[in-house]
């Protein structure tokens, strides 16, 4: 479904990605894994079409990015910090939005505006929001259009514990009607149960892709988190260390 | 170009307080200028002051400030099917249409009722120009530095060499010069400032140009006919367009 070729990507003299390349297929739950500055939000940029890269190629549906933009409207997109025109009401905000996208009102998906009870803050002005309640807000635009592809961004900060459980329960569901889902998380106890695929990056580049279940027989662990700490740390951890965790 | 954008921008912009202050400010000055002066065209010559520096300082700072904090909601539009040139030349009109709106009330209104004359007319289309001109000039600064405090000291450098230093320049050239017949590179020298345009059009409206000896006639001369008038117009023009199209070039290949 998007396939990268050959991706790369420097800002002046550092590069912050290196031959790239990855094929992602729906129905597959992404989890994209990093130490900071790995270059995680700038390969979702580069398939968003918001970064432009300086070699390589984007594949969305076998059609090439480069230039393209309509193939934005199969992509939900929930960014790491979700800004919005300071003067705008939270309704005026999804009203835009729903306006620039120009899908009919019968095939928007309300789920989590209806559970994140948005719709008594509809009056609102962005800027008196919390932080918490611009994530909604940004979750809410990512699923409202039903989109083939889902790019989460840091989803779950600043989230109370209740609306993370909404927005879990919310990904899985849309897992199983065969969407791509592609997550970036610091948390990772909050991907445990969702996450079908692991994509770990650093210094701008692969390390590998594999399903997660591939991962823990790797590593000999069965929480991701221990698994990931395995592989980050893997130089300077022996062996055991990790096994007596 | 994006209607809804557009619209979007505008309502954002018309419900800003800086810009809803701007408004009253001008409104207040503009009345309190055309109600100590009875004289229209000495009202026209104190309102030249306001309209060749408080507006175009606002449009590019104001501009550009408004640009750098919707740099996260410009990624937002970026991130759905939207074209990225339409995005930009969106934004661009919004912001465009709020800045000449709030000097049709701020100045445009008190002028054509307290001086409806042909000078007034020239001060207001001016006025209006210069906002877009001072608009168009903080796409470019905004989208060329991405960060915020030098993009705002660019904004007030540009500012300042078009209101005083572009002029403390000319003025050194022309005592050098003195003795030279340089009268008609004069016009073409003034072609690179737009504000200077303007006070050249506003001045030779309100018959002050016999104050400014033989350049004022060669202007006269210049600006007074219909070609020199086209020629004025295009030039206004492409002081708009220019650095918006650098400014779109641009924006279609930046990372956000």
């Amino acid at each position: 479904m998007i396939k990268i070729e050959k991706l790369s990507k420097h800002f002046g003299k550092l590069q912050a990605l290196k031959n790239i390349d990855l094929s992602l297929m729906p129905g597959q739950c992404i989890s994209l894994i990093g130490p900071n500055g790995s270059g995680k939000t700038t390969l979702i940029k580069s398939i968003l079409g918001m970064v432009v890269p300086s070699s390589g190629s984007i594949y969305f549906e076998d059609k090439n990015i480069n230039r393209e933009w309509a193939y934005r409207s199969d992509i939900g997109y929930m960014p790491q910090k979700g800004e919005y025109p300071e003067n705008m009401s939270i309704g005026q905000v999804l009203d835009m939005m729903i306006d620039i996208r120009k899908t009919p009102s019968h095939l928007l998906d309300n789920e989590l505006y209806e559970k994140f009870e948005l719709e008594s803050m509809l009056d609102k002005r962005m800027r008196t929001l919390s932080g918490g309640t611009r994530q909604k807000v940004s979750a809410c635009l990512a699923f409202m259009f039903n989109p083939k592809v889902l790019i989460l961004d840091e989803p779950t900060a600043g989230l109370d514990p209740v609306a993370t459980e909404i927005l879990k329960e919310k990904i899985i569901q849309e897992k199983e009607k065969n969407k791509l889902i592609l997550i970036t998380s610091h948390v990772l106890s909050d991907l445990d149960d969702l996450v079908s695929q692991i994509i770990y990056m650093q210094d701008g580049q692969l390390r590998f892709h594999k399903s997660l279940a591939e991962l823990k027989a790797d590593t000999g662990t069965d929480k991701l988190s221990r698994a990931i700490a395995h592989v980050m740390g893997y130089k300077n951890l022996t062996k055991e260390v990790i096994h007596e965790q | 170009m994006n209607n809804k954008i557009i619209k979007y921008v505008i309502s954002d912009l018309l419900r800003n307080r800086t810009i809803l202050f701007y408004t009253l400010v001008l409104l207040a000055l503009s009345l309190s200028i055309f109600f100590m002066e009875d004289n229209t065209d000495k009202g026209i010559a104190s309102m030249l002051n306001l309209v060749l520096f408080v507006v175009p300082l606002v449009c590019i700072v104001f501009s550009t400030i408004y640009l750098y904090n919707s740099t996260e909601f410009i990624a937002l539009l970026v991130s759905q099917p939207l074209k990225r040139q339409s995005i930009w030349l969106s934004i661009f009109i919004g912001l465009a249409s709020a800045m000449t709106l709030t000097f049709l009330v701020g100045v445009g209104i008190p002028t054509f009722i307290f001086a409806y004359s042909s000078s007034g007319i020239t001060l207001v289309i001016g006025g209006l120009l210069l906002s877009l001109i001072f608009v168009s000039i903080a796409m470019w600064t905004a989208v060329r530095i991405r960060d915020k405090s030098k993009g705002i000291g660019l904004a007030i450098i540009l500012w300042l060499y078009f209101a005083v230093i572009f002029d403390a320049m000319l003025l050194f050239l022309l005592f050098q010069f003195a003795d030279y017949p340089i009268e008609k590179m004069m016009i073409a020298v003034s072609m690179l400032n737009p504000i200077d345009i303007s006070r050249i059009l506003i001045l030779l409206e309100i018959d002050l140009s016999a104050m400014m000896g033989y350049t004022g006639a060669i202007f006269r001369n210049f600006f007074g006919t219909h070609t020199g008038m086209l020629i004025t117009g295009f030039v206004m023009l492409l002081w708009t367009a220019l650095p918006l199209w650098f400014a779109t070039r641009y924006f279609k290949k930046k990372d956000l």
